[in-house]
């Protein structure tokens, strides 16, 4: 806890609803690691089929919704509850909207959607759409939870006793409200019981490219929104608490956020390029995404340059390393997101891994990363301990995580290009060269090495827990402190 | 500027005056570069929508001035790629097999297109290279269930086999070998006896005692000392090749007597693959090891 903290809390005492965000600490712990999990072990699937153990409960097919909804909805989404709440009740000093009833009941609620979610894929009820995946009465009761959040959070901020709101803020709501639209959008079906079907199922009322539209409007949209907005929102709180330091632009916060909520909602039909979705929509969504590059920029500029002055806390600081190397890989996966859409180079990359090392130098990189980096910070806090148990142990999940990462994405992108050169490659003759299954054959060495990361990704994540299991019992490690920054300089 | 901005001494910047749970931000002005970036990548998507079709009308879209559109780049493409086969496949739809395979730049690119041809419809189930499965021979031996000649091959390609095309290739092998159901004795002597022609029999005796029934019931199609049959597809027993391979060969022998399975093979002129390219796979398949 910082000086700052403890002085402004006990100028205006206002009691903060914290024993909630607890509950959402302990549940993004627990569904990161069940999520880091089943994804490894379905990338042990993809180099031996046979771990699918010939159950249909355990191929591939229902795991993988079991995967992406637990990192994403589950961790992502008690990551954003914790951390949304923290921050709008301290930069707005009011206590949360509801009081805890009100937030325990959009806790719980929240934990059941995600129950109801993953037990279906895994029954094999799902409506076949990805990151949509839950059937409507689970959606509905999304519906329910989610309208709560929007209530809560508006409510703190009306009742806020600063005269204007927090950046972070902005992006917190801007995720609330357009994931709200978005899932009321994409979700639009009818239970198949009333045309004599069962209550289990439902058909969209959308068709074809209608629906494959609808539905890329809503996926793309849940990575801007969900992974970007929302985390956004995490980065501008933690970052310049963690450096001490103001935040680098005001302005800028204000033009790459109205510019990236307003050019994200269009980049949908890029994950269509080449299919029976018409021309025009395809330009317009690769020209958005173009157009994306510069807006999202300005989030990483304003979380790097933030450092100016602090970059010596890197040397000293696990939990800041992971708050700039999450910054660093946001900026990295913003510039290959606008390059992977251009059509020339969609030709290549779609379809293949390529996409998938993209899509997880953003979740690890990025909002793990951040996730890792606010959630080191706020255990404490919200324990009221004076430190965490270890921050050695902090530094060691940072390098097993990284290093982890690193083999994930470079053995994707080797892979991804090679599938695709393979696909398209034709000999002097104009044949193909290939067979698909010798590009199959050949991605064996790589989903070895990917599954190898992920497993030093999921150890990271298990030292993590650990840390936060002594930390909350009031344990300290014996161990070496880092040196403080005065100590380096005098030594040199 | 509001009343409590103060200057930030590390980097000389003013914050705007205001605060939030210590957090202070600074006025700075937007990074020139970042602007300069944004604004070209917003005039060249300025500049894309006029060259190509974009933005959609109350009754249309624009079409872009350079008229491009992607199913007809997609027709040109394809059109493309047959013209530059088009001098090769025609002169292999006038050739024989046999003389495709005397002239060398002919036989090149049969044997490349076959591949590929191949590659794309038969590895499914022959493998790739044609090394075969369980149940789906191989093509990459000197046996042949309807005939390994390059006609041959050719004819069971265009036609398949046990289909509905008028032409497949058909058989089928009775079960029992046509007769009245054998005791099990009687089955494990005929197994034993069936091994005996590729030598693998580990039971003399009862081979001995297999050999009439074999005589009487199976040497119509598959021959006397086992040599097969291509004219009804009986497969060569002598030659310890088995279509249907198990650890145990006595128990895959006993079942296909008890429960004959005849594999189904597409015909690929039904499919939709024409002459030329039928005829390169042909030659393709011919190479892969045992043509006759």
């Amino acid at each position: 806890m910082t000086q700052a903290t403890t002085a402004l809390g006990a100028k205006e005492a206002t009691p903060y609803v914290d024993d909630v965000i607890q509950k959402f600490v302990i549940a993004a712990t627990f569904w990161g690691i069940v999520g880091f999990l089943v994804g490894d072990y379905i990338a042990w699937q993809m180099a031996f089929p046979v771990l699918n153990l010939d159950l249909e409960w355990f191929s591939f097919g229902r795991l993988r919704p079991v995967h992406t909804s637990a990192v994403i909805f589950a961790f992502g989404g008690n990551v954003l509850f914790a951390t949304s709440f923290f921050v709008v009740q301290r930069t707005s000093r009011a206590s949360l909207f509801g009081g805890a009833a009100f937030g325990n009941f959009i806790f719980w609620g929240y934990q059941l959607f995600i129950v109801l979610a993953a037990s279906g894929y895994v029954l094999g009820i799902t409506q076949g759409k990805e990151y949509a995946e839950p059937e409507w009465y689970t959606d509905l009761w999304l519906t329910v939870v989610w309208v709560s959040y929007l209530v809560a959070f508006v409510g703190t901020l009306y009742k806020r006793k600063e005269p204007h709101i927090y950046v972070a803020n902005w992006f917190f709501l801007a995720m609330i409200i357009t994931i709200a639209m978005l899932h009321l959008g994409n979700n639009l079906a009818v239970p198949t019981a009333i045309f004599g079907g069962t209550w289990w199922r439902s058909y969209e009322v959308y068709a074809g490219v209608q629906d494959a539209l609808t539905q890329w409007w809503y996926g793309h949209n849940a990575v801007g929104f969900f992974l970007t907005a929302g985390f956004l929102g995490i980065m501008y709180y933690f970052v310049p608490k963690r450096a001490e330091r103001p935040v680098y632009s005001y302005r800028l916060s204000i033009v790459h956020f109205w510019a990236l909520i307003f050019l994200y909602i269009w980049a949908g039909p890029h994950h269509l390029h080449y299919t029976a979705l018409p021309d025009w929509a395809q330009t317009l969504g690769m020209t958005f995404s173009v157009m994306l590059w510069m807006p999202s920029w300005g989030g990483m500029i304003n979380g790097l340059m933030t450092l100016s002055g602090a970059w010596d806390k890197l040397r000293t600081d696990p939990v800041i390393r992971f708050l700039v190397t999450s910054v660093a890989f946001y900026g990295m996966a913003t510039f290959e997101g606008p390059m992977m859409s251009i059509k020339a180079v969609n030709s290549l990359s779609h379809y293949t891994d390529w996409g998938i090392g993209h899509v997880h130098s953003g979740a690890l990189g990025w909002v793990a990363f951040v996730s890792f980096g606010a959630l080191y910070y706020l255990v404490p806090v919200l324990w009221k301990r004076k430190q965490l148990y270890s921050m050695r142990l902090v530094s060691y999940h940072f390098w097993v995580a990284t290093i982890g990462i690193v083999l994930y994405i470079t053995s994707m992108w080797i892979s991804g290009i090679m599938q695709g050169l393979m696909w398209r490659a034709y000999d002097s003759m104009g044949f193909l060269q290939y067979s698909f299954v010798e590009s199959v054959a050949a991605m064996h060495p790589y989903y070895i090495i990917r599954a190898t990361g992920g497993v030093l990704f999921l150890t990271g994540g298990l030292i993590m827990a650990y840390n936060f299991y002594r930390t909350i019992r009031g344990d300290v490690r014996t161990e070496a402190p880092y040196e403080a920054p005065a100590t380096v300089i005098a030594r040199s | 500027m509001a009343t409590n901005a103060e200057k930030d001494p590390v980097t000389g910047q003013y914050t705007t005056g205001h605060e939030w749970d210590g957090i202070k931000e600074l006025n700075t002005p937007l990074p020139r570069w970042w602007m300069g970036v944004f604004y070209a990548t917003i005039i060249w998507a300025i500049g894309y929508w006029v060259l190509y079709p974009s933005w959609p009308t109350l009754n249309g879209y624009w079409a872009g001035t350079l008229g491009w559109h992607s199913r007809s780049q997609v027709v040109q493409d394809i059109e493309q790629a047959k013209s530059a086969k088009a001098v090769y496949l025609a002169k292999i739809q006038e050739a024989s097999l046999e003389d495709i395979v005397k002239d060398k730049d002919l036989l090149n690119f049969a044997l490349a297109g076959g591949r590929s041809v191949f590659n794309e419809n038969c590895a499914a189930c022959h493998g790739v290279g044609g090394v075969g499965a369980y149940g789906f021979p191989s093509l990459a031996d000197d046996q042949w269930l309807w005939g390994g000649t390059l006609d041959d091959v050719r004819t069971t390609i265009t036609y398949g086999i046990r289909n509905s095309n008028p032409n497949s290739r058909q058989s089928e092998m009775p079960q029992w070998g046509g007769g009245d159901p054998l005791s099990d004795e009687e089955l494990n002597n005929l197994a034993e006896y069936v091994l005996s022609l590729s030598k693998s029999s580990s039971d003399q005796a009862a081979a001995q005692k297999g050999l009439p029934i074999f005589a009487e019931r199976c040497s119509p199609c598959h021959g006397e000392a086992g040599e097969g049959s291509q004219a009804v597809g009986a497969p060569a027993l002598a030659a310890g090749i088995w279509l249907y391979k198990g650890k145990n060969q006595k128990a895959e022998i006993i079942s296909q007597v008890k429960n004959p399975k005849g594999g189904v093979m597409p015909s690929w002129t039904d499919r939709g693959l024409d002459e030329a390219t039928i005829k390169t796979l042909a030659v393709y398949v011919h190479s892969l090891g045992g043509g006759k």
